[in-house]
């Protein structure tokens, strides 16, 4: 069956089976930036913002995305500028393997939405879904305070 | 040299960082393939059972499955999965698909289909009957007379006693313990007990097999040693390792785990029988039932000393299980020893270890590779010796530690590879580690002392406890890497390594030893590296090698070709080559004259010159130096709950030079966080029968962001005279030292000795009488 939904800002139709989760619907049309790692919805890896919400798309069937804004870490970017964000996981060490990061950095950036002055605490509580086995989360967090310190000051996007 | 650095020693921003952080940097499963299959595995329900009957066409009669297969369609060849240099030091035990079950989870049959559903579904119709055999369940029971033999199989070799189960054997003795614990005024002994942890690498083993245009077998696979997985695919399926062709995408992280080829040999054969693409990947399931794990163990220690605290004698024993297959088997406890026994001077050490099969999940590489095991036992026991002498652990560890200048005479006794040579420490940053980190954690004033509890103390109670710990620097004597530099018309530089990076950052730090010595910026560097048709050889990203070895070789090849550059700029600037020096992307002389990297080039390829800057490098040692961490934890234990909570871990490490210090600083936080679950939440449950009862993460507690203690790291150089600009290890080592410290913490917090891990609740309260 085909699904129309909007993929990063653009309209799309994606081919699925009613079985068949946003996770794999989306890394068949290419949208790889979302990892499958647990299927149950326990790690985050997968993440993907939908209607403003950070989901696991391991765990959402792609059906339930009809009609529905989907933003994936391919998404954030502009081009080949990184958000502050990104910039701030690339420039302080806070990606070792990345396979864990599109995940963090989808969740990180929704949640600056909504609260663009967050204490660390907020940050790792934001995290939990995220599971990292590489980093220990400490560079991670150190780039969404440093991010978020960036966009309040106007430097960021 | 240390004091001009402009790239070296600097947090250069990781050279795949912009792909990574935008979701582009492709993994093995991030490509697409037309008419790719899907691989799945039937895994038996036994621990341990023979097949007596095996039918798999039954699936091949539902369209769009290509392939059904079971032992009886690949040739029967013993094999290791260890990914170790040739040969290896693990029994050849295993078999693309035997006729014989090992454990709740092993091989029986494999099937590709042009769906995972189809394929699920013709796992369903292959028809097996098992005759059920008795396992051996406990590794206590492995060696027992009349226990079940695991490897009854006559084609499999290099085991050490196939009838006791015993896989390998160790016994290796440096004076006379017996004596020396004979001549002891102060004695203890106790027993320690180690469980199964699974490195949840988040990205799965993955391999995508093709045949190419030239009918050669590409496998692009998620390793951590594509040039020995190309040899050992190659002789599973004996076929010429010309015809194999590894490509290592990035890896979602290996720890050891990607050491071992264990979705290679399968997706090969599937590939080869059906012509077509054909991807492998493990389920999460998969991952923590029949990937590998640490290894298991119980060990027991003895120490003696005098009075004024020195060591008249150290003994370490060790029962090791390997599960039902025998990689890494005696390398890995091997490691168990020779990592932690060199740590004290002692006139007398001993090292016993049975390493046994049993029908339980294979155990195998797993970062820190056996020391994490080892330096629990010894730290928790050099602990216990310390307050039997009345002395402040932490002087202890002072007085007794090895020194600069010291020979290890375990690392002869025990050596892996070739080095039987005693290793002399050349460089020891440890008494800074102790100084700076028992100074960051507050030693002094906030130790407990391990006394009893108060009445009216409360139910939260905070101790501090410590460790020390060592590692090396890849495998002495058995290490061989190679690089190769190529400058290109724009004045960059292609860098070709054989290495791995598989997370840890290796591509980035190796790049700036090429820019530093090549006087350019790291963005002129382009490093490819894991592809065995176009790069050198390496023996790949394992026992903490990389930056220690590979490093060597790029820093030759960078020199070897900065060598030809210089000839050509003394000729154009009509100078001494040797005069010469490279910066800015300029070579310049001491007289003033220079010429850019850019006109150099042009002049080599397009001027009179007509010749290539191609610079390599080769590199093997018989060296190890071993980094060194001094780790302090501070926990808070709940008396009433029994809970442990780390409040701070303090770990000051000495890497001899920090080629890269955030880099450095996330190999160290990382360490530290896989092994706060080892020391406090993880361990794979198995059921009487064998079977794994928590195969997810939801029931396999790994630490979240908001579990984490805050931890403080500190980089110690003491410059290694062997190492790439004094550096030495780092991937490693602080592994090891949370479950000792955070134990010597709890005995420090509430008086009691917990002496297996994970420090749940439950030993808690029972070690306190509470429960």
């Amino acid at each position: 069956m085909i699904i129309n939904l909007s993929i990063n800002g653009a309209r799309r139709q994606l081919e699925t089976e009613v079985y068949e989760t946003l996770l794999t619907a989306l890394r068949r049309a290419g949208y790889t930036g979302a990892k499958r790692v647990c299927e149950s919805g326990e790690c985050g890896a997968c993440a993907v913002i939908v209607d403003g919400r950070a989901v696991d798309s391991c765990i959402l069937l792609a059906v339930q995305a009809a009609g529905r804004e989907v933003v994936t870490v391919e998404g954030l970017a502009q081009g080949d500028h990184l958000t502050a964000l990104q910039e701030a996981f690339a420039g302080n060490g806070a990606i070792q393997c990345g396979f864990c990061i599109p995940g963090m950095i989808v969740a990180a950036a929704n949640y600056m939405k909504t609260n663009p002055n967050p204490s660390e605490e907020d940050v790792r509580h934001v995290f939990v879904g995220n599971l990292c086995r590489c980093t220990g989360y400490v560079k991670p967090v150190e780039a969404v305070m440093q991010a978020a310190a960036q966009q309040r000051s106007g430097n960021g996007d | 040299m240390a004091t001009d650095l402009q790239i070296v020693g600097s947090s250069q921003r990781k050279v795949d960082a912009a792909k990574l952080s935008t979701g582009r940097g492709t993994f093995t499963d991030d490509i697409f393939l037309p008419g790719l299959l899907y691989a799945k595995l039937l895994t038996s329900p036994h621990a341990h059972a023979r097949i007596a009957s095996i039918d798999t066409t039954p699936a091949l009669d539902i369209p769009g499955v290509h392939a059904a297969i079971s032992h009886r369609d690949v040739k029967r060849i013993p094999y290791t999965s260890a990914g170790q240099s040739w040969p290896e030091p693990s029994p050849y035990d295993q078999y693309i698909l035997d006729n014989k079950v090992r454990f709740v989870g092993d091989y029986v049959a494999a099937v590709a289909a042009e769906t995972p559903e189809l394929a699920e579904e013709a796992l369903e119709r292959i028809r097996v009957e098992y005759q059920v055999l008795p396992p051996v369940l406990d590794m206590h029971d492995a060696m027992k007379p009349g226990a079940p033999t695991i490897h009854d199989e006559p084609e499999s070799h290099g085991i050490f006693d196939v009838d006791r189960n015993l896989a390998a054997h160790i016994e290796v003795e440096v004076g006379n313990v017996h004596d020396g614990l004979e001549k002891a005024e102060v004695c203890t002994e106790a027993d320690y007990f180690v469980q199964y942890q699974q490195h949840t690498c988040l990205e799965p083993h993955v391999t995508i097999a093709w045949l190419d245009e030239d009918g050669r077998l590409v496998l692009r696979t998620s390793t951590q040693i594509p040039y020995h997985c190309r040899r050992m695919v190659a002789f599973a399926l004996d076929i010429p390792v010309r015809d194999v062709h590894v490509i290592k995408p990035r890896v979602g992280g290996g720890f050891g785990n990607k050491q071992e080829v264990v979705t290679e040999p399968l997706a090969a054969v599937l590939a080869l029988k059906t012509r077509r693409p054909v991807k492998l990947e493990y389920s999460r399931r998969e991952e923590f039932t029949i990937a590998r794990m640490r290894h298991p163990q119980h060990l027991t220690m003895r120490l003696g000393a005098r009075r004024d605290g020195s060591l008249t004698g150290v003994h370490m024993k060790v029962l090791t299980n390997t599960g039902a297959y025998g990689t890494h088997a005696l390398t890995v406890t091997g490691n168990t020893g020779s990592k932690p026994l060199p740590l004290y001077r002692s006139p007398n050490i001993r090292f016993d270890a049975d390493i046994v099969y049993t029908n339980l999940p294979i155990s195998g590489a797993f970062r820190g590779y056996g020391a994490p095991q080892g330096f629990f036992a010894l730290e928790s026991a050099v602990d216990e010796l310390a307050h039997e002498l009345n002395l402040d652990p932490l002087e202890f560890r002072r007085a007794n530690h090895i020194r600069k200048g010291d020979v290890d005479p375990v690392s002869a006794a025990l050596a892996e590879g070739s080095a039987k040579k005693a290793r002399v420490m050349r460089s020891n940053g440890l008494p800074e580690c102790l100084d700076r980190g028992s100074a960051a954690i507050d030693w002094e004033r906030k130790r407990r002392g391990g006394h009893p509890l108060v009445a009216d103390e409360g139910p939260l109670v905070r101790g501090l406890g410590m460790c020390c710990l060592m590692q090396g620097s890849g495998v002495a004597g058995d290490e061989l890497a190679a690089a190769s530099i190529k400058m290109n018309e724009d004045a960059s530089f292609t860098l070709h390594l054989g290495s791995a990076d598989i997370g840890t950052g290796s591509d980035t730090t190796l790049g700036q030893i090429a820019a530093e010595i090549l006087g350019v910026p790291l963005e002129k560097i382009l490093v490819q590296s894991g592809d065995t048709d176009h790069v050198s050889f390496d023996y790949g990203a394992y026992a903490s090698s990389t930056a220690y070895i590979t490093g060597q070789c790029v820093l030759k090849a960078a020199e070897d070709a900065r060598r030809q550059l210089a000839d050509v700029a003394g000729r154009m600037l009509d100078e001494d080559p040797e005069s010469l020096f490279f910066r800015d992307g300029k070579a310049a002389s001491l007289r003033g004259r220079s010429v850019s990297l850019q006109e150099i080039i042009m002049e080599c390829l397009y001027g009179e010159e007509k010749t290539l800057i191609m610079g390599r490098g080769t590199h093997a040692t018989k060296e190890s130096p071993p980094p060194f961490v001094a780790m302090f934890a501070e926990v808070e234990v709940d008396v009433e709950l029994g809970t442990v909570r780390p409040i701070h871990v303090v770990t000051a490490i000495d890497i001899g030079k920090a080629l890269n210090p955030a880099i450095c600083e996330g190999q160290v936080e990382g360490a530290v966080t896989q092994a706060l679950g080892y020391a406090l939440t993880e361990e794979i449950v198995i059921s009487p029968e064998g079977r794994v009862l928590n195969p997810s993460f939801m029931d396999y507690k790994i630490f979240c962001a908001d579990d984490m203690p805050k931890l403080t790291t500190i980089l110690v150089e003491d410059p290694e005279p062997t190492g790439p600009f004094g550096a030495k290890s780092v991937a490693e080592v602080a592994i090891n030292g949370p479950a000792p410290a955070i134990a010597n913490a709890v005995y420090d917090a509430v008086g009691v000795r917990l002496r297996s891990l994970p420090l749940t609740p439950d030993k808690v309260l029972r070690a306190l009488g509470r429960m």
